[in-house]
């Protein structure tokens, strides 16, 4: 495909304007044939990134396949705000089991499939942070390591919002949950805990592996296309900001996940076969602080006396950014 | 064509011979050499069309049989025991899903203590997840059950389980009569399921279901169990008019004429019960047996017609509802409701205890005359009882239980079936 370099300069936000570019480049969610798979009418809270990411990524992959596509859902907001029958958002064939087997319902599917002889249509399970990187783990492993022909999208919101914000392993430190409450000498969630779920994905060596936000359409768009057109197992995760468990006002969804990339709390990168590919650069550094004074699960961390708890949250950035390169060359110094 | 063949052996090629296409096991002693079996014929190219997947979790085998079964694939997995317990939230889900897996159950203990020797408290710990469950007295029925069951699974919507015993059918070498591919492939038309994941028509599968329509929709699963037990027969008499045997059913009688005392039992113990009342017989007693051949749905009706002249059951059970007593004789008494029928619970064969006909003849000897307590537990040794129980008085830590309960015996395995 013919990249088109436009410098975007929308104040404040570096959303992509489609007026800008060529027809074919504009975004699938701009399209006026766009699948509306995630239909609307559903009930999720407003501004929430869960049903954004899954409605960019679904309408993507259908896109990259033709409209030959089968959801699986696990258990979780997405689940329950999209299906409460006889209403159902999906546009597509959609199946929800359980909490904790998303990934291995989509084993089966892509079996039965092969199986069946109908081969080009594809499969792609998808969870919340609770049902993949805990309860789901298992199977999402085993998946992975079967290199089953699945696309795995986690839409991580941080904790288990469907059952009123409980801690998950994808908790940040110092956030505060139903289950980590802001109280005591350390409050919210304790440093030195959770897990990197894309990290132990790369781990497997699977095709394809890369970390998106609903606050980069264009990016997440692109990356679900990508994944499609590979065979075997692919796992995205898509940090999705939730404005009631996070505490965040919903107009500001899109900037709190954008200032979670900038601050680099959530790096932006692909990986294949278990090797960095690509990352994207930050474009405008911010302190941490800046992304987490928008929620008030953080609140606790601009009281007095907490400043030793905001610096270990600004080394984990600072610490990312080194990791995984996440400035750019010229703007390195 | 006739063949001696292990029973493991006999169900993966009952298996293939219905044309399976998606099989998806995780290991589990004594289920482990059915799934050899078959994963065998699959990387050989034997079972063609056919796709074998290595799980890590019993868990995940069933989800896996779900997806699969939903995308449209005939579907099968087997399992025993703690395996069966690992999975119990997908067990309920394929019910509530209505989707025709079909799962053998090599019938194990369930620890702890960990137990590896057959018993009936796996399949029973989940009789009401909503699957049919059929249980096998021997191999050839077990084989038979197995090309009944995807008829059964995929005319209902249901799933079905096909409950034999572990290790003494499933690991018992015996002479076996193989059905050919034609006549299989007659008994049994490709799956075509009732609700399918296709692009072509898309729908929701498991959505959520509140207050307003859940009683409805749990009252047609229950429409649905009893409209199996018409089924059922009917299924066995169509293997019957083809296969030339009588396999399956709902329950199977065994010189039940002028039967005053009537012994009920599931899966393999019932041909010892048989001999034992081919003894009783011959010394003039009038005793006869009602194997148990679908355990869920319950056939109610059934039972009560088939103890109609019934003095007396015995229910031998191979399970235990601690602090209750029997679990099918739950079911036998609500058959049997308004009757003046006396009923005797006798469990027996607990985590592999050899079941002797001459215990057999004892108890159901007690049974005729009347000398039977309405629970006992067959063989137990109320020396071992006493001694742990006047233990645990003396002493406050007195440590695990079965522990203590094998330091007493000694000799490891020393009764064993
Ligand atoms: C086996 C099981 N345990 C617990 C639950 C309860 N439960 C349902 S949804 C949910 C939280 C989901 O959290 P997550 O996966 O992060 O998705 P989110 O709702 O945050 O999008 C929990 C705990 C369940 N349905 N099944
Ligand atoms: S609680 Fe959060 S994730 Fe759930 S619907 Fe509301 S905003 Fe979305
Ligand atoms: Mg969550």
């Amino acid at each position: 495909m013919i990249q088109q370099t436009i410098k975007f300069y929308q104040t404040g936000t570096f959303t992509v304007g489609n007026r800008l570019l060529d027809e074919s480049q504009r975004s699938v969610q701009a399209n006026m044939e766009r699948t509306n798979s995630l239909n609307s009418g559903h009930r999720a809270c407003q501004g929430c990134g869960e049903a954004l990411g899954a409605r960019y990524a679904i309408d993507a992959a259908m896109r990259a396949t033709g409209n030959r596509l089968i959801a699986v859902n696990a258990t979780g907001c997405l689940e329950v705000f999209s299906t409460p029958y006889p209403e159902s958002s999906w546009q597509i064939p959609w199946i929800h089991s359980l909490f904790g087997n998303a990934a291995a319902v989509a084993s089966g599917i892509a079996a039965a499939l092969r199986m069946r002889g109908q081969d080009d249509v594809r499969v792609i399970a998808q969870g919340g942070d609770g049902g993949t990187t805990d309860i789901g783990f298992g199977c999402l492993s085993g998946m992975f390591e079967r290199n089953d022909d699945v696309l795995y999208l986690c839409y991580d919101n941080e904790a288990y919002m469907n059952t009123g914000v409980q801690r998950s392993s994808a908790t940040p430190p110092t956030a505060r949950t139903a289950t980590t409450m802001a109280v005591g000498d350390e409050p919210g969630n304790p440093f030195g805990t959770g897990k990197n779920v894309p990290l132990i994905a790369m781990a497997h060596h699977i095709p394809y592996v890369a970390t998106a936000t609903v606050a980069n359409l264009r990016d997440l768009e692109a990356k679900v296309t990508k994944a499609m057109a590979l065979r075997g197992a692919r796992y995205i995760h898509i940090h999705v900001p939730c404005p009631l468990g996070w505490g965040s006002d919903p107009a500001l969804t899109i900037r709190i996940a954008r200032l979670a990339v900038e601050s680099g709390l959530f790096p932006l990168f692909e990986a294949a076969h278990g090797e960095l590919t690509s990352r994207t650069f930050i474009r405008r550094r911010v302190p941490a602080a800046e992304y987490l004074r928008l929620q008030k699960r953080f609140a606790h961390l601009f009281t007095a006396g907490a400043e030793a708890q905001l610096a270990r949250v600004q080394a984990i950035a600072d610490r990312n950014i080194e990791r995984f390169g996440l400035l750019a060359p010229e703007s390195a110094s | 064509m006739l063949e001696q063949m292990e029973g493991s052996q006999a169900v993966a090629t009952a298996i293939a011979l219905a044309r399976p296409q998606v099989i998806c096991a995780y290991p589990i002693t004594p289920q482990t050499h059915i799934v050899e079996g078959l994963g065998e014929m699959v990387k050989s190219g034997e079972l063609k069309g056919c796709e074998f997947i290595n799980v890590e979790s019993e868990f995940a085998a069933l989800s896996v049989a779900i997806g699969a079964s939903a995308a449209g694939a005939r579907t099968y997995t087997a399992t025993s025991s703690q395996g069966l317990l690992f999975m119990a939230e997908a067990v309920y889900n394929a019910a509530g899903l209505e989707l025709p897996i079909v799962m053998t159950i090599g019938n194990r203990a369930i620890g702890a203590p960990i137990n590896i020797w057959n018993d009936h408290s796996d399949s029973m710990a989940l009789r009401d997840a909503g699957w049919i469950q059929l249980f096998a007295d021997t191999n050839q029925e077990a084989l038979d059950l197995h090309i009944q069951a995807f008829r059964l699974a995929e005319d209902l919507s249901c799933p079905v389980m096909v409950c034999m015993d572990g290790f003494i059918l499933t690991h018992a070498y015996e002479r076996v009569d193989l059905p050919a591919q034609a006549e299989v492939d007659a008994f049994l038309p490709p799956y075509e399921p009732r609700q399918v994941l296709d692009p072509a028509q898309p729908v929701t599968i498991g959505a959520m279901v509140g207050p307003d329509a859940f009683t409805e929709v749990r009252y047609l699963a229950h429409h649905r169990q009893l409209s199996a037990l018409e089924k059922i027969p009917e299924v066995a008499a169509a293997f019957k008019a083809r296969f030339g045997r009588a396999s399956g059913g709902l329950l199977r009688g065994y010189r039940m004429e002028g039967a005053e005392t009537v012994v009920i039992a599931l899966g393999s113990v019932n041909g010892t019960v048989q001999d034992v009342i081919d003894e009783m017989r011959a010394d003039g007693m009038a005793i006869g047996s009602l194997a148990i051949g679908t355990f869920r749905p319950f056939p109610l009706a059934a039972l009560r017609a088939a103890l109609a002249g019934a003095k007396r059951v015995l229910v031998l059970e191979k399970c235990l509802a601690a602090g209750v007593g029997g679990i099918v004789t739950d079911d036998v008494r609500r058959a049997l409701a308004g009757e003046q029928v006396r009923i005797n619970t006798v469990i027996g064969g607990l985590g592999g205890r050899a079941i002797t006909r001459e215990s057999l003849r004892r108890v159901f000897a007690d049974a005729c005359a009347a000398r039977l307590e309405r629970l006992s537990f067959l063989d137990l040794d109320t020396g071992v009882v006493e001694r742990e129980l006047a233990r645990e008085r003396a002493a406050r830590r007195s440590g695990p239980t079965a522990e203590a309960v094998l330091r007493q015996l000694g000799a490891p395995g020393s009764r064993l079936g």
